[in-house]
């Protein structure tokens, strides 16, 4: 099996599984008692949070445990957007293709009376740092821009925009959950006030993940109730999950250095064959992106049906299109940098984890060329591309 | 449990009656690529019969399997009897469908009804 889908989620690794056990079955206190194995759970808890911290370049204090980063993005941008409606600044800049925990946090707020500005995020899947600018208001309290892109892997110039931010006063979060553990990041250096980030997508458990807070930045409550994480995340902490995210973290964020060459490497040796398919296209800027992440849209084909051809070959990849999606309208991704639909449904994105071998990438190249040629002999798209009927896209 | 039933799995690893009919007297192509579904059917009408029907999809797996389960049950059979096609016939004979599937299953009742159609206006009848 080739697990090519590292994006949706990792494995969870070994240090992380070990951190998960070790407070299962020692450490089952509740952080919020008295006694001693209560007191040895919230010692677990702020070793956590310091190591999570540290490799972000924040304050312990500033690090808020979450579900996910979903909740993590949820809460930024509440916030975000309570502090600004108090300062009588409702407008709120974004990009075209956040994850949807944010773009739906956006939609809900537009309901609410917030102004809302998409930028473009252009061909190359890269935002502007200049058109940030342009785009803030008297009135703006908050630009969100994601760190990297989910689905295209494209990495934001987000130091530039934090800058910007900064220099207006203008709150910034930013939703990093595919750059935490995977590229070097350090949200003083980057201006970041707000960064959400989650396990799962660095070889820790599911279910957990953070908000960055820069100190000074009043947090809203999505859950009301008792006291834990400073009052403003209430419910007895997921201390197993949160110690082996720490674990998983602090492996992730070492190995950076040793594993980015490696990666992008076969990332790179994975877009030179998968180039060599006819009239197929790289989807995002080939070097502004994260060391594992490929994604190509092919013509004539759709994306299902390659993705389930592939499991049969063993590999586990994904795709935007519409059928995977679950909705009429394939990838906003793929449609905000610009691919019309017909070509949106035949993409697919793989992902790739540091396990993989020169020889499984070159077996990925031959499976998707043996499917994509397969399916496109019985595509009727295929066939009017291919006798002229129709002009080729890609 | 798995997203497609195995009826549907084996359809779509193995397609019945792919391709295209060189002297098909009646096509019929439904669908449009902005949604991601496209088929296009090809049938040989002889004596009023379907002998032969062939397809081409461009879509996702249950497309793909109900195009190719529509042929099956169409093949032999006369025009009167494959005009009667419906798309609940050919997600039944695949064992079910997702929900959010079924409009797969109604592609394929309408390629084959516009194939069909197309044969009635080039003979007349």
């Amino acid at each position: 099996m080739i697990y090519a889908d590292n994006a949706a989620t990792t494995r969870m690794s070994d240090a992380a599984v070990q951190a998960m056990l070790s407070v299962i079955q020692q450490n089952y206190g509740n952080p919020s008692s008295l006694y001693t194995l209560g007191q040895q759970a919230k010692e677990i808890l702020e070793d956590a949070r310091q190591a999570v911290a540290e490799v972000i370049g924040a304050d312990p204090r500033e690090i808020l445990f979450t579900s996910g980063g979903s909740e993590a993005d949820n809460q930024a941008i509440r916030s975000a957007a309570a502090l600004g409606k108090k300062a009588g600044k409702t407008h709120i800049v974004s990009t075209a293709f956040e994850h949807h925990a944010v773009l739906h946090t956006l939609e809900k707020l537009k309901g609410e009376g917030f102004d809302i500005t998409l930028l473009d995020v252009h061909e190359d899947g890269l935002v502007r740092p200049e058109e940030v600018r342009a785009a803030i208001r008297d009135d703006t309290c908050l630009v969100t821009v994601m760190y990297a892109n989910n689905e295209i892997g494209t990495i934001q110039p987000i130091r530039e925009i934090g800058e910007i931010c900064h220099e207006r006063g203008i709150l910034f979060h930013t939703d990093a959950v595919q750059a935490v553990g995977h590229i070097p990041l350090n949200v003083k250096d980057d201006h970041v006030d707000l960064l959400s980030a989650s396990a799962h997508k660095f070889h820790g458990p599911k279910g957990v993940g953070f908000l960055y807070a820069r100190k000074g930045v009043r947090l809203t409550n999505l859950i009301e109730g008792g006291a834990q994480e400073n009052g403003k995340r209430a419910g007895t902490e997921n201390v197993p999950g949160i110690a082996a995210m720490a674990a998983a973290l602090k492996e992730s964020a070492g190995k950076i250095a040793q594993n980015t060459p490696i990666l992008a490497e076969r990332r790179d040796r994975l877009i030179r064959g998968l180039r060599q398919i006819p009239h197929s296209a790289l989807n995002g800027d080939e070097t502004q992106r994260l060391p594992g992440n490929v994604n190509f849209c092919f013509e004539g084909i759709e994306g299902e049906s390659l993705l389930l051809l592939l499991d049969d070959k063993g590999i586990e990849a994904s795709s935007g299109s519409a059928c995977t999606s679950g909705s009429l309208d394939p990838s906003h991704v793929l449609l905000a940098i610009g691919r019309v639909h017909d070509v949106a449904h035949g993409s697919l994105r793989l992902s790739l984890g540091e396990d993989l071998t020169d020889a499984d990438i070159d077996y990925i190249i031959q499976s998707v060329t043996d499917v994509v040629t397969y399916l496109r002999s019985f595509s009727p798209i295929w066939r009017d591309l291919e006798s002229g009927k129709k002009p080729h896209i890609l | 449990m798995a997203l497609y039933s195995e009826k549907v799995m084996e359809h779509f690893r193995n397609p019945r009656n792919v391709g295209v009919i060189e002297d098909a007297n009646g096509i019929g192509e439904v669908g449009n690529a902005k949604c991601g579904d496209i088929m296009k059917m090809y049938l040989k009408i002889e004596d009023d019969v379907i002998q032969d029907v062939k397809f081409e999809t461009f879509g996702c797996g249950s497309a793909i399997a109900s195009s190719s389960m529509a042929t099956e049950l169409i093949k032999g059979k006369p025009v009167s009897e494959a005009m009667q096609l419906t798309n609940k016939a050919v997600a039944e004979a695949l064992d079910g469908l997702p929900a959010y599937k079924m409009h797969c299953s109604v592609l394929a009742e309408e390629a084959i009804h516009a194939a069909l159609e197309d044969y009635h206006n080039r003979t007349g009848k």
